[in-house]
């Protein structure tokens, strides 16, 4: 009598993708995940005032979009707001991430908890409260350009640099110490240590938290809305307003260039990483 | 001057949250162009005394004092020692050349200085040829020359070097340490090593400081550290060793009376008096079926136990009546197997020269 049969197809790992079920599962799954965003990009370039029914193929909403001055200076706004943001919160958490990791100081705990806050407070907590702030201080309004973004570029950095600051922090655990004792030995300063050992190693933490710290910032909406005046509208808080009058595919024609934006950027910052690590594996 | 040590270390403690005593009231002296070890068990103190030599651990009290000069208030990056670690510590980031030349760069050397030094120092090591490769293309040997070129061509005072074989396999070990003494024997410079292995220290060193939870047990080139250990911890540390339990007191002119079961009674060269342990190095005892009758000899009667057969000798275990059995290591001094084969039951006489004995105390 055979208790067991043996089965005469045994399944590798990768032979669970023939299950149908798991098929359809992952089909659906990305189904979900990008059909909203493909159709959103494909609807920008519908030749019709509703987004329903396609009438054919034209590029006018973007004519249209470069010919609207209030949405390109928004756009501008939006990107000198990033850049700004991802170049402060980049230093603020590389510093940051290298104090925490180099030094042990009374309350460390409590600084190190207290810098991670702005990650888990409510971002409509944390943008009615930069409001209130603002408001309160009496920061300054009517200012001229880019200086009348200052609060919204504050507010960004607020939120965004612990995120950097905790991506450095990550990269810096795999620091081997005796690599800066060493440096110490051969007659280095502390800075020069940081500056020829600590950062080549933490670089790649560098673009992915500079990276992070600009898209955050780039389509951040809810803490924008708060602290944004009317002169200083960013792209998210534009595209919102013009939601509010009309799903027309001039906003489909607006999302599809944030969209491409976030992907260029994120592109080329990968392309950074991967010829840096080329680099250090081929030269000879 | 030439003539002082190029390392004093007087009354050196370390401790540790203030009360773990990592080292404790360390005396030390290295003189120039010495190869120096620091042996001892995990957790001993050796690598912290070495760090504080670096200037990367502050003494808690007594003073440091390199080339004439006290090191209190020296930063690490400007000591005159260099340092080996046990991780090699070669910047991933820069290639082999650069490696070697970071530490002229820091001493704002000009360019073409830098290129000659660090060509010379990559030949000193072999390394000639690979000055342009990363560090991620080198096995874990060629890393270590690069770490011991980098050092090198500073031309430090002395060379600090941190458990340097430790990741090495067995036969690269075995290599790098006739490369080490090589090595030192050329530049000249004091090396002072840290190991836990007694056979690297032994192999390697002209002196070694044997340490244990934090003091300096025995300071003596390796011969006589294994022929006259000073107590039962460097005794034991250092290759294998019998150690039976006495009495010990003295009488006058460098020798003391001991009392020993089953050996019975004598006078032996030696110091400690009070509880202490005859001990005997296994190479140093001889077997035989008859009674030997000279007057210097120290004899009992065992039955083999235990034989562990190792080619060029045999590693036998005799029963003596104690605890613990007595071993002897018997060289296979002829090819007739039947002549050297023991059987575990057999009687012998064990013997020993009365001057191979030592008189340990704690």
């Amino acid at each position: 009598m055979r208790l067991f049969r043996r089965n005469p197809d045994p399944m590798g790992p990768l032979d669970y993708s023939r299950r149908l079920w798991l098929r359809a599962f992952v089909a659906v799954t990305l189904f979900f995940l990008y059909a909203p965003i493909i159709g959103l990009m494909a609807f920008s370039f519908n030749d019709s005032r509703r987004n329903v029914v396609w009438r054919g193929f034209t590029t006018d909403y973007y004519v249209k979009l470069w010919n609207n001055d209030s949405l390109m200076m928004a756009f501008a706004n939006s990107l000198t707001i990033a850049v700004m943001t991802t170049i402060v919160s980049t230093i603020l958490g590389a510093l940051t991430a290298y104090v925490l990791w180099r030094y042990r100081f009374p309350g460390k705990a409590v600084y190190e908890g207290g810098m991670a806050l702005p990650i888990v407070i409510p971002e409509i907590c944390m943008g009615v409260a930069m409001m209130v702030f603002f408001a309160r201080i009496g920061w300054p309004a009517g200012l001229p350009w880019p200086i009348n973004l200052g609060s919204i570029t504050i507010a960004h950095i607020a939120f965004a640099f612990p995120f950097a600051a905790i991506v450095i922090r990550a990269r810096l655990e795999s620091f081997n110490r005796e690599l800066s004792e060493c440096a110490r030995d051969l007659g280095a300063s502390e800075y020069r240590v940081f500056r020829d050992i600590v950062v080549p190693h933490m670089r790649p933490g560098l673009i992915a938290g500079a990276l992070l710290a600009f898209t955050l910032s780039l389509d951040d909406f809810v803490i924008t809305f708060f602290t944004a005046g009317p002169d200083t509208v960013t792209f998210p808080v534009k595209i919102y307003s013009m939601v509010r009058f009309s799903v027309t595919p001039e906003v489909n024609a607006a999302s599809t260039v944030l969209i491409l934006v976030t992907l260029v950027v994120t592109t080329i910052a990968l392309w950074i990483q991967n010829r840096n690590n080329m680099i250090g594996k081929s030269a000879h | 001057m030439s003539d002082a040590p190029i390392i004093q270390i007087k009354n050196v403690s370390k401790l540790y949250g203030g009360t773990v005593k990592a080292v404790d009231g360390v005396d030390l002296e290295v003189g120039r162009g010495e190869f120096f070890a620091l042996l001892g068990p995990s957790g001993c103190g050796k690598t912290t005394l070495l760090r504080m030599l670096a200037g990367f651990e502050v003494p808690t009290a007594g003073q440091v004092i390199i080339d004439g000069q006290d090191m209190a208030t020296v930063q690490p990056n400007k000591r005159p020692v260099n340092m080996v670690f046990q991780s090699y510590a070669v910047f991933p980031h820069m290639s082999v050349e650069q490696n070697v030349g970071y530490g002229l760069k820091m001493e704002r050397r000009p360019a073409k200085e830098i290129r000659e030094r660090v060509a010379e120092a990559l030949e000193l090591v072999k390394l000639g040829h690979l000055g342009k490769r990363m560090p991620d293309e080198m096995s874990g040997g060629q890393r270590q020359r690069v770490a011991l070129a980098r050092a090198l061509v500073k031309r430090p005072k002395v060379l600090l070097l941190d458990e340097p074989l430790s990741a090495l396999d067995a036969k690269l070990r075995e290599a790098m340490q006739l490369e080490l003494v090589r090595l030192q024997k050329t530049v000249g410079i004091t090396f002072v090593i840290v190991t836990h292995d007694q056979s690297e220290a032994l192999s390697m060193a002209n002196r070694i400081a044997v340490m244990n939870q934090g003091k300096v047990q025995q300071v003596a080139p390796p011969a006589e550290l294994y022929e006259m250990p000073a107590n039962r911890f460097v005794a034991d540390f250092i290759g294998k060793i019998n150690m039976i339990e006495g009495d010990s007191t003295a009488a006058g002119d460098g020798e003391v009376r001991v009392k020993a079961h089953p050996l019975g009674e004598m006078t032996l060269k030696g110091t400690a008096t009070g509880k202490v342990a005859l001990a005997v190095r296994p190479e140093k005892i001889f077997v035989d079926e008859k009674e030997p009758t000279d007057p210097n000899l120290i004899k009992v009667k065992g039955k083999v136990g235990e034989v562990a057969y190792f080619g060029s000798y045999s590693n036998v275990f005799f029963d003596i009546g104690l605890g613990q059995p007595l071993q002897a290591d018997i060289s296979n001094v002829s090819s007739d197997i039947e002549e050297y084969t023991f059987k575990a039951g057999e009687q012998y006489w064990i013997y020993w020269r009365k001057s191979d004995t030592l008189v340990l105390g704690d």
